[in-house]
């Protein structure tokens, strides 16, 4: 167990493209750290680069506090746990988790006892004479989870492990894995492109994009908090909707009406000199049904209340999505948030909404509706940089 | 359809089985009974085995060809996996280079080298020894070597390298314990198409020897003769094709299998 320092860690390919530029990164012993984003944003690279696998083109790399950036994976004492598993397919099982131990000549009744206490621990027990191809998918998984953690490495990598498992077993491999790393307690580092992943399981997020690091937080803090656009649009699910707005001396004007703006948050818009366009985000989840506020006797005089048609309902059992087609002025065209929705933007002609509603919600299609929300749920946007200005400036 | 798909299939298989068979069945008929235009041998005997095997030119030569045919293979099988897998896992300059010399040779016609191999060898005093026929099928057998084991190791998933090195081994060791094991189907096959290709050439086996010192049982054979300057060694040589086809046909049998199996099944997903 150790803590992983990443010191302006740079990324070069002989062709001259940047895969990972200047990455810092303190990873506390113990810790259970994400790394996140779109595909080709460099954090599997950043992975490879911790385990060994690709050099490191600038800055350093400490495990446990010695610079390892020249040394064999082998010399690192650091398991990984591939996506497409990479078992051992002309060995058993118990073949396959007590291969680290084989090779670092442990005596093999010694090993023998560390497999079976693994095999427990994964519930795999039952399976350790059998190969890998006899194996489903999910067991597999937790094999090469096995073959991982047999030797108490100092950390463990993984690199996109539930990807390849059917949305129920991927559910239920995530809590195991988050269970075992309480249990264990050894540093890890994840990567993934799933936000969903990242926001369930990770103490901190690292959230990246084209090579860069975009925000490092807790969950908490990357969803309540983005620091751009970009981390708005790609952290939440349904994502956050983005909307034109435009800056006036008492708050804003936007196609939902005027929204005023809190005194802290017109401190912070002043500070960070903003242009009178912007972009407004809130998110799926700010929006509720005025009707079943009103019906259920709550103050909404301080919320703001707009109406528009439901296009599309998608009703989940436990929550309601609904689609509202806001006709009129077009959508917002950015290259942030066309990266953080990984190419599914919409219509862009038109400009549609996601509210998260409550199941007892009367939403129903081609019927108009009445929504309400916090202004203070609001986030602004700068649209050339995509800051989000409603965060105060870093000192 | 079905049945259309039937009679093409023996058609093919009888185009294909019926020179066999007809070499098979001369070498059971008596001499006396070769011209009397039945297919199936009228009177069975065992003569023309008993005969090939007394002659000591043809069991030399069985032996040569065993010999020449294993070394050649085991050479070309041993550079073959290390040049295929450097080609199929490493980025180097001239990797290109490396598979279009090898295609270059194998297409290259043979017939045309064996004046200037014949010349090079004898003032080397390679001509009629066995090194003399090594050499030249290693040649030959190499590029066939790296083709088909160069697909084969790029078969093999990359991630279970990374795996062996992230759990702790050594190149070697990574090569020694996870890639070879996984690369024996391949292996095997390629060496089996190796020693095919040594044990069926005639024209180097024919050219650069003299003596049964060297000359493998392909050869051997196009110098037999009958026991008298009146008979025709015909038996002895349709005798002779089953004994060196025999070999073969059991290699393939009892490799085909395994050939085929696949051994990679199951180290990722699917």
């Amino acid at each position: 167990m150790a803590e992983i320092a990443l010191k302006g860690v740079t990324k070069r390919y002989p062709d001259g493209t940047t895969a990972v530029k200047d990455f810092n990164l303190t990873i506390a012993d113990g810790e259970f750290v994400i790394l996140v984003g779109p595909s080709g944003c460099g954090k599997s690279t950043t992975l490879n680069m911790i385990a060994g696998l690709e050099d490191i083109t600038e800055g350093d790399l400490l495990i446990g506090g010695d610079k390892v950036n020249e040394r064999a994976p082998r010399d690192r004492d650091i398991a990984m746990v591939f996506q497409s598993y990479a078992l051992y397919p002309h060995m058993t099982v118990r073949e396959n988790i007590g291969f680290p131990l084989r090779l670092s000549k442990m005596d093999k009744t010694e090993a023998n006892a560390k497999i079976e206490e693994v095999a427990k621990i994964l519930d795999i027990e039952t399976l350790l004479d059998r190969r890998p191809a006899n194996l489903s998918g999910g067991q597999r998984q937790r094999v090469a989870m096995g073959r991982a953690i047999v030797r108490d490495p100092k950390a463990f990598l993984m690199d996109e492990p539930l990807s390849n498992l059917d949305a129920k077993l991927r559910v239920q491999m995530r809590t195991m894995i988050s269970r075992l790393q309480n249990q264990l307690g050894t540093t890890t580092v994840y990567v993934t492109h799933d936000q969903t992943e990242a926001m369930t399981l990770g103490d901190r997020i690292v959230l990246m994009r084209r090579g860069l690091i975009q925000q490092v937080g807790t969950p908490e803090e990357l969803y309540g908090h983005p620091r751009n656009l970009f981390v708005a649009g790609f952290i939440g699910s349904p994502s956050m909707n983005f909307l034109p707005a435009r800056l006036t001396p008492s708050g804003m004007t936007t196609l939902l009406g005027d929204i005023p703006m809190t005194a802290g948050t017109r401190r912070a818009v002043d500070e960070h000199k903003a242009p009178e366009e912007v972009i407004m985000g809130i998110r799926p989840e700010a929006f509720e049904d005025a009707e079943l506020l009103r019906s259920a006797g709550v103050d909404i005089s301080e919320r703001r209340v707009f109406s528009g048609t439901v296009d599309i309902l998608e009703s989940l059992g436990a929550e309601k999505y609904a689609y509202i087609d806001l006709e009129g002025a077009g959508a917002i065209k950015s290259d942030h948030l066309a990266e953080a929705m990984q190419g599914n933007v919409a219509d862009e002609r038109r400009v549609q909404l996601v509210a998260r509603l409550d199941a007892k919600s009367g939403a129903r299609e081609g019927a108009r509706i009445d929504l309400a929300f916090d202004p203070s749920m609001v986030h602004i946007f700068e649209p050339g940089t995509g800051a989000n200005l409603t965060e105060p400036l870093p000192s | 359809m079905k049945a259309r798909w039937t009679i093409i299939n023996i058609i093919v298989t009888l185009y294909a089985l019926i020179p066999v068979v007809w070499i098979a069945s001369l070498s059971f008929k008596d001499p006396s009974t070769f011209t009397d235009g039945s297919f199936f041998p009228t009177k069975w005997t065992w003569k023309n085995y008993a005969g090939i095997f007394a002659n000591d030119d043809f069991t030399r030569g069985l032996f040569n060809s065993i010999g020449i045919g294993l070394i050649s293979t085991v050479i070309a099988i041993l550079i073959g996996t290390m040049a295929a897998y450097a080609v199929a896992r490493l980025r180097f300059p001239g990797r290109a280079a490396v598979l279009g010399f090898s295609l270059l040779i194998s297409m290259f016609p043979q017939i045309s080298l064996v004046t200037p191999l014949f010349q090079i060898e004898r003032s080397l005093g390679l001509f009629n020894t066995w090194l003399g026929l090594i050499l030249p099928y290693i040649t030959f057998a190499l590029p066939l070597t790296i083709f088909t084991l160069s697909n084969f190791f790029k078969e093999i998933p990359w991630d279970l390298e990374k795996a062996a090195k992230m759990d702790g081994a050594t190149p070697m060791q990574a090569f020694r314990l996870v890639i070879a094991p996984l690369a024996t189907p391949g292996v095997v096959t390629t060496a089996i198409l190796a020693f095919i290709v040594c044990w069926n050439d005639f024209l180097f086996a024919i050219s650069l020897t003299s003596s049964s010192a060297a000359r493998t049982a392909p050869a051997t054979i196009s110098y037999f003769t009958g026991s008298s300057q009146f008979e025709d060694p015909t038996g002895s040589i349709a005798a002779a094709a089953v004994v060196i086809t025999v070999p073969i046909v059991i290699f393939v049998l009892l490799f085909q299998r395994r050939i085929v199996s696949g051994l990679t099944s199951g180290a990722v997903k699917g």
